[in-house]
């Protein structure tokens, strides 16, 4: 017998402003999407005061002022860092776990252990407090769909302590009556409708359905879920997701761009970070794919298109992935219109030690050594002194087309220049 | 394929480093170097330093209110939250909704943070202070000149 635990960080965004400025404890806050677009994390004193999830900063501005809610663009340098601390901290207690998004972790238990799940629980979110500032809620089930609807009532109702768990089939009908069918995990916003205009309105209801009806009505993922309800276990903990297959850098601008050297200088950019992120996870790309779009919520003339381009070798050389970049969106680039977003893909991944070897790159293999040296010796430089330390001529020096992120905290956690300052 | 891969047991680790001694002499036929027994692994200052990196920050410091305690404005200091504070100890907390760099001092049943400084005056934690220990301050990193 397993249980699984589903440990989620409480609004996670906003709880990492809160480690590093405790002014904000107990008060209002908010982080924003890119761009300083609309909320995506509330405390729960922002909660409370009625800002809705996806609130638009721009129409909310005098609210927040208002009912003196503090805002904040988001930072994921800091919540990337105290993601991986959070994710360190909960791996000292259980040997498998799935880290299943930035701030929600599966862990999981099985012989001596589930005798004590309880005060596991309630040790885990002391170590994690302590270690790092972020409080979590744990919720126990022999399902990681059970898990998952028992960290709601960890996280909602106080009486809980942050801990609780659904591992006893005969007596989670009355708990499962309390979940709206709609907030089941796997159970989207269309599907849910489908399933209220028939009057099953909780997951208990759900649960009780025929088999057949469910796979009829919402495919086996919708049985998927049902059968993980009453305790049987279809998913399993994933312990290590293989290396992504692509990789997307795409970013919408601060204001539109309409000069073809603008969009050159940010798709360079996406380009080298996608190169990085290619080089850590140590794979070569066989192809690029550029796009460009305008903004399609104005009444401006549209233009979107995108190009890809096939390399004979897989490669991970950043200025030959720029060149291929900057000829692909000088292909595109059409004059007169206001662009809002571009973006590179890198498609095809293979691993880098672990591929078809080509007649090209043996005739060329001084070459590669050379070119491996210098990405080695850049990204070292970029790791240590900062992202961006060295960068391309391409990249531009003023990035007009750089994300607004007006109310950014510091990088408390990954810059020297921008740790706590402290009396 | 999937469940071999999903245990992990083919999988190779491809994020770590490791550090491996660097051998002075060359490799010869004949005598080895004598000092070949001697290589030991490379100094790390993190080692020396960090505990317990998941639980470890970096802060800076700067003010005078503890420069009796070597601390001086501009130094670094090294936190770990996984401690707990003892009497004596010299802590990062929170008092009232701000960070602050004290020592920690228990007289009876009081609760001081104490400025190493005598210009600054004392501050006592009542029930009436929002109060909380960040973290332990282990290591004072100043430089030695500017």
């Amino acid at each position: 017998m397993k249980i699984l635990a589903l440990v989620d960080c409480n609004n996670f965004y906003v709880s990492c402003e809160r480690v590093f400025d405790p002014s904000l404890r107990n008060r209002p806050a908010v982080v924003l999407s890119n761009n300083d677009g609309c909320v995506i994390a509330r405390s729960q004193e922002a909660k409370d005061v009625g800002v809705p999830m996806g609130a638009p900063a721009f129409k909310y501005k005098v609210f927040f002022e208002k009912h003196g809610v503090s805002v904040f663009s988001s930072n994921y340098a800091l919540y990337g860092d105290m993601s991986q601390r959070v994710v360190n901290t909960l791996a000292t207690f259980a040997p498998s776990m799935e880290v299943y998004s930035i701030d929600e972790s599966f862990l999981e238990f099985g012989g001596h252990d589930l005798n004590n799940l309880e005060s596991i629980g309630h040790e885990m979110r002391n170590k994690v407090l302590k270690w790092t500032g972020i409080p979590v809620s744990v919720g126990f089930g022999p399902t990681k769909t059970l898990a998952k609807a028992a960290n709601r009532f960890a996280k909602k109702e106080s009486w809980t302590n942050g801990v609780f768990g659904l591992c006893d089939l005969d007596k989670n009908d009355k708990f499962l009556e309390k979940i709206p069918v709609s907030d089941l995990w796997g159970i989207g916003r269309k599907t849910g409708k489908k399933l209220i205009d028939r009057k099953i309105t909780t997951a208990r209801l759900f649960k009780n359905l025929p088999d057949l009806w469910i796979k009829e009505n919402l495919t086996i993922t919708g049985l998927h879920t049902a059968l993980e309800l009453r305790g049987i276990s279809c998913f399993s903990l994933e312990n290590s997701p293989p290396p992504k297959k692509t990789i997307v850098t795409s970013r919408s601008f601060g204001k539109p761009i309409s000069t073809l050297q603008e969009l050159e200088e940010s798709v360079a950019a996406y380009m080298t970070r996608a190169a990085e992120k290619l080089r850590r996870q140590q794979s070569l790309t066989g192809g690029i794919m550029i796009f460009l779009a305008t903004n399609p919520h104005n009444s401006l003339p549209q233009y979107s298109n995108s190009t890809t381009k096939m390399f004979p070798v897989a490669t991970d050389y950043t200025p030959d992935l720029i060149t291929a970049a900057l000829n692909g969106i000088k292909s595109i680039y059409r004059p007169g219109y206001k662009f809002k977003k571009t973006g590179v893909v890198l498609l095809d991944l293979v691993h880098k030690h672990n591929r078809q070897a080509n007649l090209l790159e043996l005739a060329d293999s001084e070459s590669k050594v050379k070119k491996n040296k210098l990405m080695k010796i850049l990204d070292a430089a970029n790791t240590r002194f900062g992202k961006g330390t060295l960068n391309y001529a391409s990249e531009g020096i003023n990035q007009p087309w750089q994300m607004t992120r007006n109310h950014k905290s510091p990088d408390y956690t990954t810059c020297w220049a921008e740790i706590p300052k402290i009396k | 394929m999937n469940n071999i891969r999903d245990s992990g047991f083919f999988l190779p680790e491809i994020n770590s480093e490791m550090m491996l001694p660097f051998y002075l002499s060359e490799v010869a036929a004949g005598f080895p170097s004598p000092a070949d027994d001697y290589i030991d692994k490379k100094m790390d200052l993190n080692e020396h330093l960090i505990r317990n990196p998941t639980a470890t920050f970096f802060v800076r410091a700067y003010g005078d209110s503890m420069q009796d305690a070597n601390i001086q404005s501009g130094d670094i200091l090294i936190v770990d939250r996984a401690l707990d504070a003892a009497n004596n100890s010299i802590v990062i907390a929170v008092f009232n909704g701000e960070l602050t760099v004290k020592r920690l001092k228990q007289a009876g049943n009081k609760l001081f943070l104490m400025p190493e400084n005598k210009d600054f005056p004392k501050l006592e934690v009542t029930e009436d202070t929002s109060f909380e220990i960040w973290g332990v301050v282990t290591y004072i990193i100043h430089k030695a000149s500017l």
